[in-house]
């Protein structure tokens, strides 16, 4: 017989209470990094290069230097240190050469913000400008043009990443599997189709800011906005050869991270000054342009989809390149090439592939992690390519997609198999297309383009983690005098919820009440256990398995202690209700309280002590993939879903409503019901960013010309689509807590797909580039009616 | 050149010097150390420093504090009563109307000069309000949903 370690009588998980931090942050109460005041702070600014390439001819520092309240002015020729995630490529300050505009080249800290400002405007920079290559083909077909000559003495994460020497390729990600060529031979149709994404903006509210002090005996204090205390810690200290107990890094409340705040940017700098500056802590906060401009981006794509298929609609080989526009430096945009790679063709079963996945230097802003770290990007290109080949084949594109997709038993690109816990996409699919009434008859291929027109659009999606083999995290809970708890984790809740979904979990695994569960928002490495990074949608599976141990771990304790002073078997104890009691006999029974701070007998003698649980989890099974052929396990868990949406598109302005979007996603199991809403609605709406509006534009000398809210439109409260649905599938994940998957990223992916195809379904008009602006989609318009009037 | 300046915040009235370049924004936070007004690109883009001066919600980036001498200004450190929460940030609690937070108060503040003017409002005048304030995470539609509650509420008690 199994003795449950809590009673079930209370069931926490899965419900809607409040968010931990809604207080704080409705009142204006919560602290964020620009709110701290640290005595004796000073105020930096950088300067930044107007050229996207140039050589550094001279920088004259002297006026600025001069200037009053001016404490520190640094240049790139003073600081030899080079950073790099995977591929060790950047300065802190450009040296000799400049590789992007906005690229920072010098900076200074002074005694406030607007002397900072006045010193950046009296630094004299004279620039050699040189031809800047701007186009990742061009880049990769083109060497003459180099973004990193020195790219063969760089180091890098070998084995996992290949830079390419003397080219602009700074990671090439290969995948087979079967044989690509056998499977064209097989095939009835081929078809060739590109698809290309603009890079685009992260636009977190809070822009980036730093506070680091450098002080005495080799040690480094930092206050930051970002999503892994631990990984700018382990970059800093590694960048700066400091044993990793000197370096200090707090994270309070984060203003939105979306990845841009995943590694490390502003704090090497802010430290630098600092030193300079004889150790005053030093604030470095970028300024909106910056943040679109000098801070790192979305990478741009180009894809390029070669496809057999049989007459039935099945899939017999794919091949697939993808050319990401990594800007100048390597940043994650490697590992987005790698990761995204593996996903790169669709939730599908695919017999014969071969995906090549080549991230490519050119000279603009560089790109990093953002919210779906490639996936949305790579299926626009896959779920367009669909509808397209469907409506050529004459099969209906939910068909195709139900004949392919991914079932248990399949092998995916990688050679995983999938088995009956790995996620339904095909159950995600039903239901949005049930939601939206999705007709299973073909479309008009060419309707009269004249005044408003409606259409429906189905696409898939699929994301894993993408993270090192070894990925670990760990949380501890704390019991108080009230046996309360608090449970310190070191991933950062920048507004996913995940601390509100952790405490679900920490009161049911404990039987108290959730008000009783404080999950600490600031984060500090001298003080917490370690975890990896707030990233790849991973935190809610690894972290949830942590608490959960640790909670675990809190019960034994408490069992220990129980069990000696009623005088029971440990296994006859049951935990209810901040109690424990013998299962026989309810009434023998003890509080919590009387065990949180150990147990006191009536004459004084006292056992146990402080309750505090301990708990890990590292990522199981995964491995390194092959160099030649991508074979291995890269995915702790794959969370598959769906879209459905129904537009309106206006053909005499090109504008689209969206109607109704419905999104499902198997999430395994939902932790906190209103968390995983909110993580639907928030993705969803800044996945119709990516559809609509959101872009960077550069000009042919590669400088950026919309680094504002005016130029780069985010999405309004006016943009919202009439209707959203959102709904989950819970087929559980048997490792993860209580079978529950990520799903933090997901629901921005695929939404532009899902409005692509439903504005072809309703004109017949198939545009492959984003965004669907008004502007080109009233081009495409216009270009179809006069083919169509031939 | 600084000047003096007398103004009203949350009831209270302070004295104070400010530079002609001053922001209200920067002399609501360097200056009072009233930190809950957040900026969030200082050029009038994005809603975030949203505060009520004189009764009328402005950004408080493109206001000079020299401009506020004599004025009222409301910021979200005045929406809480104590420590009991309006029914305004309650139903922002209650909806999940919020992630990062970093545009919450601004939020708050234009939603509250609108229940003021309007304590009845349509969805559409809602969307009016808001429109001005920029959030990156939540969707806006639970922002939604906590401003009709509060509405509901109203026309309900009159």
């Amino acid at each position: 017989m199994t003795i449950p370690l809590h009673s079930d009588k209370h069931q926490y998980v899965g419900g809607n209470g409040p968010r931990l931090d809604a207080i704080d942050k409705v009142t204006g109460a919560a602290m964020y990094v620009p709110d701290l005041i640290v005595p004796g702070m000073l105020y930096a600014r950088m300067k930044v290069s107007p050229h996207a390439h140039a050589r550094i001819v001279r920088v004259d520092t002297t006026r600025a230097r001069a200037l009053a309240g001016v404490r520190a002015v640094l240049v790139g020729s003073e600081l030899d240190y080079t950073l790099g995630l995977y591929l060790r490529d950047r300065p802190i300050l450009a040296r000799d050469v400049v590789r992007y505009q906005g690229e920072p080249v010098a900076a200074v800290a002074a005694e406030s913000e607007a002397i900072a400002v006045r010193a950046c405007e009296l630094i004299e920079v004279e620039y050699e400008p040189l031809p800047a290559v701007l186009d990742p083909e061009q880049a990769v077909a083109d060497t003459s043009v180099l973004v990193h000559p020195l790219l063969h003495t760089y180091q890098y994460m070998k084995g996992v990443f290949f830079p390419q020497p003397h080219t602009n390729v700074a990671h090439h990600q290969k995948i087979v599997k079967g044989n690509v060529e056998r499977g064209f031979a097989e095939a009835d149709r081929i078809f060739e189709h590109r698809f290309t994404n603009p890079p685009v903006a992260h636009a977190p509210l809070e822009t980036h800011i730093a506070i680091a002090q450098a002080l005495p005996g080799k040690r480094a204090h930092i206050i930051t906005s970002a999503q892994s205390p631990f990984t700018v810690r382990n970059l800093f200290a590694v960048a700066f050869g400091m044993p990793h107990n000197s370096v200090r890094v707090q994270i309070p409340y984060v203003g939105g991270g979306f990845g841009g705040k995943a590694g490390i940017h502003l704090e090497p700098l802010a430290f630098c000054l600092s030193r300079k500056a004889g150790g005053r802590p030093v604030r470095l906060h970028a300024s909106r342009e910056e943040e679109f401009n000098t801070l790192p981006s979305r990478q741009g794509l180009k894809t390029r989809i070669r496809t057999g298929v049989k007459a039935d609609g099945h899939i017999t080989a794919l091949e697939v390149q993808l050319l990401w526009d990594g800007g100048a430096y390597a940043d994650y945009g490697v590992n987005i090439g790698r990761a995204a790679a593996t996903a790169a063709a669709g939730p599908y079963e695919i017999p014969n592939c071969r995906i090549d996945s080549l991230v490519v230097y050119t000279h603009k802003v560089f790109g990093t992690a953002f919210r779906g770290f490639g996936h949305l990007e790579v299926l626009w290109g896959i779920e367009r390519n669909i509808d397209i080949i469907a409506r050529e084949i004459g099969v209906d594109p939910y068909e195709m997609r139900q004949k392919n997709v991914l079932r248990a038993g399949s092998t995916t690109i990688t050679g995983e198999k999938v088995t009956a816990n790995h996620g339904r996409p095909d159950l995600c699919l039903e239901r949005v297309a049930a939601q939206i009434g999705y007709q299973h008859r073909p479309a008009d291929p060419a309707p009269k383009l004249e005044g408003k027109l409606r259409g429906k659009g189905l696409a898939l999606l699929h994301k894993a983690p993408a993270m090192p083999v070894f990925t670990s995290c760990s949380a501890i809970v704390k019991f108080n005098e009230d046996a309360s708890v608090n449970v310190i984790i070191s991933g950062v809740d920048y507004g996913q919820g995940t601390y509100t979904s952790l405490a679900n979990i920490a009161a049911q695994e404990l039987s108290i009440p959730l008000h009783k569960v404080h999950v600490v928002h600031d984060c500090d490495t001298a003080s917490q256990p370690y975890d990896w990074q707030t990233v790849a949608s991973r935190f809610m599976v690894m972290g949830g398995n942590a608490v959960v141990e640790a909670c675990r771990d809190c019960i034994e304790q408490i069992k220990h202690v129980a069990a000696q002073v009623l005088r029971a078997p440990e296994r006859e104890l049951v935990c209810e209700d901040e109690h424990i009691f013998i299962r026989h006999t309810p009434d023998q029974r003890l509080s919590y309280r009387e065990l949180a701070l150990g147990y006191v007998y009536p004459n004084g003698n006292s056992i146990g002590g402080p309750i505090l649980g301990r708990g890990k989890y590292i990522a199981q099974g995964l491995t390194h993939l092959d160099p030649e052929t991508g074979q291995g396990k890269a995915a702790l868990d794959w969370t598959y879903g769906a879209h459905g949406v129904e537009i309106e598109v206006d053909t005499e302005t090109g504008e689209i409503e969206v109607l109704h979007i419905a999104s499902a996603f198997d999430v395994g199991k939902v932790i906190h019901e209103g968390m995983c809403l909110t993580q639907v609605q928030g993705g969803v709406l800044q996945g119709l960013g990516s559809t609509f509006s959101e872009g960077f534009q550069f000009d042919d000398r590669g400088a950026m010309m919309n680094p504002s809210f005016v130029d780069y439109k985010i999405p309004t409260i006016r943009d919202l689509p009439r209707k959203m649905t959102a709904s989950f599938v819970e087929t559980p994940q048997l490792d993860g807590p209580y079978g529950a998957r990520g799903v933090g990223e997901h629901p921005m992916i695929s939404v532009p797909s899902a409005v692509g195809n439903a504005l072809y379904n309703a004109t017949g008009v198939d545009i492959r580039d984003l965004p669907l602006s008004p502007e080109r989609v009233y081009l495409a318009i216009k270009r179809a009616k006069a083919q169509r009037s031939v | 050149m600084q000047y003096d300046i007398k103004l009203t915040v949350n009831g209270i009235v302070y004295e104070s010097r400010a530079s002609a370049s001053t922001t209200l924004l920067d002399f609501l936070r360097d200056n009072l150390h009233l930190t809950g007004t957040k900026e969030g690109c200082s050029i009038g883009e994005c809603g975030a420093c949203s505060v009520i001066l004189d009764g009328r919600v402005v950004n408080a980036c493109l206001v000079l504090a020299v401009e506020a001498d004599g004025a009222s200004v409301e910021t979200i450190e005045g929406e809480v009563d104590g420590e009991k929460l309006s029914a305004l940030q309650q139903a922002f609690v209650d909806h999940h109307a919020l992630q990062c937070g970093f545009c919450t108060p601004g939020m708050v503040v234009a939603a509250r000069d609108l229940l003021r003017r309007n304590p009845a409002p349509t969805d559409d005048d809602i969307l009016e309000a808001i429109a001005g304030n920029l959030c990156r995470c939540t969707g806006y539609e639970t922002v939604i949903a906590a401003i009709q509650q509060v509405a509901r509420t109203s026309k309900q008690s009159r």
